[in-house]
């Protein structure tokens, strides 16, 4: 008779830790999709600077040093590897981005071409993309590193070698108080 | 969220089970009402109305979307034609971490409504108006589509549809009890029964009456309170998705004073009304009864307004604060560990201009409609319908006469020309 208690006490126990496991993989599952998703729009903002560059050209030719630093930043980011280096990269290249912005406004030649619209609205809503999905991305891993953390899924974490993720902060003032800027 | 959608699913399997078993009953009075004498006549009535339901679930699940966007003359929008509506929608689905973006459509309606649809994400579809395209700004818009959004992520879409499903087959059977009692033999037909056995059957045959008179009032005030449960469930979520309160709660704002006016026939269907993000056919500024699917849209602009931060707590919050001894919106395991979301600056937009907007639409409107839009230097904008044969065209306002056009067709190339509208 014991043994049969004991033996339903095992399944009970072996199917909540199975569960709490089951529960962190879809949780960096998220993780992982959320990521990818800033990664899509990120490499869209990267396509979108070239176009921006060559069309600004034409206009803005004393303004080699504000161009260079945009073509510059980029160049950075593309490289840039693993969440925290991208991140800072990306805050460099959007700091670019805004200053040349600011510049933009006193050439209204180039304000009213037709193909700089385009790419601009292109890239505000990139930027917003952006900004959206890093929102998602720090949601899921606030919600996969609380499980992490807390008792008793902290010990199948250990357990199975789950590991905390990194928030993506990016380091501009300007950037922290919206997820979207505007040109 | 993944609590959320959870603890919706539970609520909504606990609806459909009531529902069933009120479906059930009514087949069962049916057959004893119809054909009192025969054993059996419960037992087939019951297996009638599993069969009526079974019917009507599948065929809303087959094709729901595609009749409820059908039946309100939405037509699909593709990227070129409307970038910014494009890019609000996608920006939506990724804050609220959609696998695909829902497919849009346009209705061509001045009523400012915006409604969702679709089983599953992968599958959903959002529609809007043009009237309410031409009223929003960019953060309101991105606030009605992250409403909308919230309705297929938290599968409102789904859960509805299956309960509106189940109360139209109860209401079906009340209507068959109905008849049935008028048309059917009644309890003074079953003969042999003495006086004791009509006495019973008059019991049952009164319990049936009150039955079938109260059963679709409960199913739909059951239905009716989930709808408006989940309207305030959507609201959370955009504020959520878009760190933007105030970006709904003035797009709703909008939205009410217009339909104050009362709505034109075209977009208002009993069936699409709880779809909608309010409610076409409510009469304006009555309080929510038992019978609204919606709450009243004052009281959701006063909760977003009362909104401290951005997330759900805070949404909850603010209900609570305006809705006092009410219970939430929320079930508790869904607000765990939440963290006070900032609410982000509102986009630096241009003033609105009204006027163009409204032809930004109309000329959308043509684009999905084939149309090939040809600037002329004067400033009119001729829009050639697609079955116009003539490769010259003239300017209406200033004559001049244009060569490009069949250039445009050309371009347009099979999807132009080839649906010739002959009728």
């Amino acid at each position: 008779m014991e043994w049969i208690i004991l033996l339903i006490v095992l399944i009970v126990l072996v199917m909540w830790i199975v569960s709490m496991y089951n529960g962190l993989v879809r949780l960096r599952n998220q993780v992982r999709n959320a990521w990818s998703q800033i990664d899509v729009q990120l490499k869209r903002r990267h396509d979108l600077i070239p176009n921006l560059v060559e069309t600004a050209k034409g206009y803005v030719k004393h303004e080699r040093e504000t161009l260079e630093a945009v073509t510059q930043a980029r160049a950075d980011a593309v490289k840039a590897q693993g969440v925290a280096e991208q991140a800072k990269a990306e805050g460099k290249l959007q700091g670019a981005l805004s200053r040349l912005m600011l510049v933009v406004e006193n050439y209204p030649d180039l304000k009213a071409n037709q193909n700089f619209l385009q790419i601009q609205e292109e890239l505000t809503s990139t930027e917003n993309k952006v900004g959206f999905a890093r929102q998602f991305y720090n949601d899921q891993v606030l919600k996969y590193n609380t499980r992490c953390e807390s008792v008793p899924t902290n010990l199948v974490a250990n357990l199975f070698g789950f590991k905390k993720s990194d928030f993506f902060e990016i380091d501009t003032p300007s950037e922290r108080e919206a997820p979207k800027v505007q040109f | 969220m993944w609590e959320l959608i959870q603890a919706n699913k539970r609520k909504s399997v606990v609806l459909v089970a009531v529902l069933a078993i009120i479906l059930i009953g009514m087949g069962y009075a049916i057959g004893f009402i119809i054909a009192p004498d025969v054993r059996e006549a419960p037992i087939f009535g019951v297996l009638i109305a599993t069969l009526i339901w079974v019917f009507m679930t599948t065929t809303s699940l087959v094709g729901g979307e595609k009749i409820l966007l059908a039946t309100a003359g939405a037509r699909e929008v593709a990227k070129k034609d409307a970038p910014q509506l494009y890019n609000v929608v996608e920006e939506m689905s990724i804050a609220s971490g959609l696998p695909v973006p829902p497919r849009i459509f346009i209705i061509d309606s001045p009523d400012p409504n915006a409604f969702a649809v679709g089983l599953k994400p992968e599958r959903a579809a959002v529609a809007i108006t043009t009237g309410l395209l031409g009223k929003l700004s960019r953060d309101e818009l991105q606030a009605v589509m992250a409403h909308e959004i919230a309705h297929i992520h938290n599968r409102d879409t789904l859960f509805m549809t299956l309960i509106g499903v189940t109360v139209g087959a109860v209401v079906i059977l009340a209507e068959l009890l109905l008849r049935g009692m008028i048309f059917g033999r009644g309890p003074r037909a079953r003969g042999g029964g003495g006086r004791g056995g009509d006495q019973g059957a008059a019991v049952i045959y009164l319990v049936a009456i009150v039955f079938a008179l109260l059963a679709p009032i409960l199913a739909y005030i059951l239905y009716f309170a989930c709808s408006r449960r989940r309207e305030y469930l959507a609201d959370a979520c955009a504020a959520q998705y878009t760190r933007y309160p105030e970006g709904l709660a003035s797009a709703l704002e909008k939205i009410s004073r217009h339909v104050a006016r009362g709505p034109s026939k075209k977009t208002a269907s009993k069936t699409l009304a709880p779809m909608y993000i309010v409610n076409p056919l409510a009469a304006h500024g009555r309080r929510a009864g038992l019978f609204s699917t919606h709450p009243p849209t004052e009281d959701r602009v006063r909760v977003l307004r009362g909104m401290t931060n951005a997330s759900l707590a805070a949404y909850e919050e603010a209900y609570r604060s305006t809705h006092k001894g009410e219970k939430g919106v929320f079930v508790s395991a869904a607000l765990r560990g939440i963290e006070p979301q900032e609410i982000r600056t509102p986009a630096a937009e241009e003033p609105a201009n009204q006027t163009r907007q409204w032809r930004e639409v109309r000329d959308l409107l043509h684009k999905v409609d084939q149309y090939a839009l040809l600037a002329c230097a004067c400033g009119m904008k001729i829009k050639i319908p697609p079955d116009f044969e003539d490769p010259r065209v003239h300017c209406p306002k200033c004559g001049r006469e244009h060569e490009g056009a069949p250039g445009l067709f050309a371009s347009l190339g099979a999807l132009g020309h080839a649906q010739e509208k002959n009728s």
